[in-house]
């Protein structure tokens, strides 16, 4: 009995114990501050579908080897330009949220492509390259967005040039996946349509782990020598590995922005891939090594401490700046500890 | 000028265990003073541990210290810390240079013994503030390279110098040291031209008329007979023979250092050819560029269906023509494979021309240790022949419910001893991974197999388990075998003709049965001296 406890604390990780259970305190005492717990939950399961597949982008990269992908923002830049573009035709709904995703994925396949030629010349530093190369890429777009030929008055500012820094999505596609079958429980809203989609490019990976080349990959990762005896071509894994990361930022984006209700444009995709590198190394994952179930378990704690700790903090500490000061605290706190506990979990 | 009949260092009925690998089973011998002692032996044979001790290197000491006694001028001495060794008089030449490229030779020379002068600073903070004395430091180590007869400017970088001169720099600095007594010699002459081991050897002999006592390890049997006075043969960590040298030549050398008894696990069979049989594999001027295994240009060619075997001693290019063949390792030259040219550099190419190599780095090379066995052992099959995958919707996926069926065959056959197929291969034991490498390069079908060092590591079972796995893969699927190893006796017990390397070349083919002592002279890279076979 005892044995298997400690089998299951050792199978478990202790950081991951560790942060559920402060997640399970926060809620208790969300409860016992009388705010709407039921509330909060539905905003968990929405934070948890619409940052998912930006913390399913980091698999790949663990899994080839050139690790956590802090070039992250790139993808999530195509995204955007494929978002503007959808807009800019003006096509609403489902088929628009489809459009944008049409779009970007070709522009994600180059930039990643072109990006995974430049991880393929720093091996062994990829992690703070792709960081910098995440921070130059988005500076330079701050020029790029201002002089895109875009005509949409929803994306232009109707004075003077370049695009607004957030495009409000509503009128075209706000929340099509959240409404999507969504049905309340127990006053819990479940958005249904943002899960499955979620769960469904999970799937996908999963399925693409288990195929010949996800397998390449991952022996790639694994083992750069045995992979090559294996007669693999080690950078074409990665390649592979990175434009699929990039592509997975793409339609994360997307996913986000329906979600959110706005596309954020010049710095906001900066930070994206720092969320995303604290989720999944939160759900057990570690920089060689990842599964499903980290991205699933990580996405969801993470944000679900993020997402309860701001209104607990807000009544604890009532002083309008300190709130905001906290929950900054709480963000990079989380993902400090994450990085340092990594891994723990098999 | 000798003072033979002094007997300087003794070493007495030495042994140490490495848990429960003896490699040293009591080991006898002394040094006089003024005498060059040779120690002779193959790879493994103990040396290098033997040395250890000497030292007192930590190595020895954390697995458990070692059983003997060392005498030093007659008395009993406990040698437990390098420092002590020091103190001693005991130094070494090492085979690695230990030499800062940044520093002058003085300065190595004198480096962690450095001349101290006081200044102001020292005087009121203690003594770690006191300043070199450079001027009597060049001074001393300009006495030490005079002595040795060698033109090096002390007050140059170490950076610049050839390696003949590096290896003086740290004679030097042995010699500097004041109570030197005894000095030993790793294999110096591995790294030097043939002129620049004339000019140690005669430093050596120098040293010697000093009074110096010196152990010269080696594998070159000339130089034992133009330097010593005195051989000594380990093999297998025991003491095979302690010889005047005089009374000795290099085909009794060579034979004592090689001799085993060889259990010839297959006998002659009737009607079995492989000596008149088609060229399957041709190198022409093969050269691979594998660090510290550097293949410089070898011309060998392998027949359909024999055992062939490639020996030589560690870091003389044994390794580099498995690996360069895989295409692992940056390959140049001519290799024609069953009559059509092999594309080099590409292992996806010489997988597709079935070719499977078992590589000596088990752990880097030959498994995925985070991975369960059955992919092991699939997945190289599934990358090169598309096997082991079944389609659903618009992908592939690999086959599970095959790939574990394949994997149990395989366990059944080789005996891996596992938990069940799902466990990772990081926690089994070397035998085991070992039957994990080579199950997976015969579920490649291929029609050439490459071992390397097939049973390093490996305990006995697993060893006679390997090898009579590669005689009947051999006889019944009529595989070409090219075995690669540093155990001369298991070549020896299974191959129809052993290639022997040297220095990156071919030196010569043996049959098993040749004598001892041509083994021992081909792989010192000796071929003209005649072997009167008794």
């Amino acid at each position: 009995m005892k044995d298997k406890l400690s089998h299951l604390i050792k199978n478990i990780g202790i950081p991951r114990i560790t942060i559920v259970t402060l997640l399970i305190v926060i809620y208790i005492a969300a409860y016992y501050l009388g705010l709407n717990v039921p509330s909060l939950f539905s905003d968990n399961l929405v934070r948890m579908g619409m940052n998912g597949i930006l913390v399913l982008a980091m698999v790949p990269g663990i899994l080839s080897g050139t690790g956590l992908n802090f070039g992250l923002p790139l993808g999530v830049i195509c995204g955007i330009i494929g978002g503007l573009i959808s807009i800019e035709f003006h096509v609403t709904g489902l088929l628009g949220l489809l459009l944008a995703i049409i779009v970007s994925i070709p522009l994600s396949v180059i930039t990643g492509y072109l990006y995974g030629l430049l991880l393929n010349r720093v091996k062994g530093s990829e992690m703070m390259v792709g960081t910098y190369v995440g921070f130059s890429v988005v500076s330079l777009m701050c020029i790029a967005w201002l002089v895109m030929p875009f005509k949409s008055d929803a994306i232009r500012w109707p004075i003077g040039d370049g695009l607004r820094t957030t495009i409000t999505l509503t009128g075209y596609y706000d929340k099509v996946l959240d409404r999507f079958l969504a049905f309340p429980i127990g006053g819990v809203e479940v958005p249904t349509g943002l899960l499955l989609f979620f769960f469904f490019m999970c799937y996908m990976m999963y399925l693409f782990l288990r195929s010949k080349t996800g397998l390449a990959m991952v022996a790639t990762g694994s083992s750069n020598k045995f992979a090559k005896a294996s007669g693999i071509n080690v950078d074409k894994s990665r390649l592979i590995s990175t434009v699929i990361s990039t592509a997975l930022g793409a339609i994360g984006i997307l996913v986000y922005a329906q979600s959110y209700g706005f596309f954020q444009l010049y710095t906001a995709p900066l930070m994206m891939a720092f969320g995303a590198v604290a989720a999944i190394l939160l759900g057990g994952a570690s920089a060689h090594n990842a599964k499903i179930v980290h991205v699933i378990l990580g996405v969801f704690i993470f944000q679900g401490l993020l997402l309860a700790a701001l209104p607990v903090a807000n009544v604890i500490f009532p002083q309008g700046n300190l709130s905001e000061v906290m929950r900054v605290v709480v963000q990079y706190g989380i993902i400090l500890y994450a990085l340092t506990k990594a891994g723990g979990g098999h | 000028m000798n003072f033979l009949g002094n007997t300087l260092l003794e070493l007495k009925d030495i042994s140490k265990t490495y848990g429960e690998n003896q490699v040293l089973n009591k080991v006898s011998f002394a040094v006089e003073k003024g005498e060059i002692l040779c120690l002779l032996g193959e790879n493994g044979a103990g040396k290098s541990t033997l040395m250890n001790i000497l030292f007192g290197m930590p190595v020895i000491h954390s697995t458990g210290g070692f059983s003997g006694e060392v005498y030093l001028d007659g008395q009993l001495i406990d040698i437990n810390t390098p420092e002590k060794a020091m103190e001693y008089g005991i130094g070494m030449v090492h085979q690695e240079f230990m030499l800062i490229p940044g520093y002058t030779v003085a300065e190595n020379i004198k480096l962690n013994r450095e001349i101290l002068k006081d200044n102001p600073f020292s005087r009121v903070f203690g003594k770690d503030f006191k300043t070199l004395d450079m001027k009597t430091m060049n001074k001393d180590a300009r006495t030490a390279l005079d002595k040795l007869e060698i033109g090096i400017d002390e007050i140059s970088k170490v950076d610049g110098l050839p390696v003949g001169y590096m290896q003086f720099v740290e004679i030097a600095r042995e010699i500097d040291k004041k109570n030197i007594k005894v000095l030993v010699f790793d294999e110096p002459t591995a790294v030097l031209t043939e002129s620049e081991a004339d000019n140690l050897i005669k430093a050596m002999k120098f040293l010697a008329n000093q009074g110096i006592a010196i152990i010269f390890i080696t594998h070159r049997l000339d130089e034992v007979i133009a330097c010593s006075q005195h051989v000594v043969i380990l093999r297998d960590g025991g003491l095979v023979a302690s010889k005047k040298t005089s009374d000795t030549n290099t085909v009794e050398l060579a034979e004592l250092m090689v001799g085993r008894k060889i259990e010839k696990l297959v006998s002659k069979e009737e009607g079995r050819d492989v000596e008149h049989a088609e060229v399957i594999l041709s190198m022409k001027d093969f050269k691979v560029g594998m660090p510290g295994e550097l293949v410089k240009g070898v011309n060998l060619d392998v027949r359909r269906g024999e055992i062939l075997g490639i020996a030589g001693l560690a870091g003389q290019g044994k390794i580099g023509i498995a690996n360069g063949l895989m295409g692992l390792f940056p390959a140049k030259g001519e290799v024609i494979l069953n009559g059509m040219p092999l594309v080099l550099n590409n292992p996806m190419a010489s997988l597709k021309r079935r070719l499977a190599f078992v590589s000596e780095d088990r752990k880097g090379v030959g498994l995925l240790l985070d991975e369960p066995i059955d992919l092991n052992i699939a997945i190289t099959s599934m990358q090169v022949k598309n096997d082991f995958l079944k389609r659903i919707l618009f992908m592939n996926q690999m086959d599970t419910v095959r790939i574990r069926k394949h994997a149990k065959e395989m366990v059944k056959l080789f005996d891996i001893r596992c938990t069940g197929t799902d466990q990772n291969t990081r926690r089994l034991s070397g035998g085991n991974q070992q039957k994990v490498c080579l199950a997976r390069a015969i579920t490649l079908d291929p029609e050439i197999l490459m071992v390397s060092e097939p049973t390093r590591g490996i305990d006995i079972g697993a060893k006679k388990l390997v090898l009579d796995t590669l005689i009947d893969l051999n006889r019944e699927k009529n595989m070409t075998i090219i075995m690669t190893s540093s155990e001369l006796g298991e070549l020896r017990s299974i191959c129809d003709r052993i290639a022997i390397v040297s220095e990156g070349k071919l030196v010569g083919i043996l049959k098993p049965e040749d004598h001892d002592a041509k083994y021992g002279l081909f792989m010192s890279g000796n071929t003209d001296i005649p072997v009167e076979v008794q």
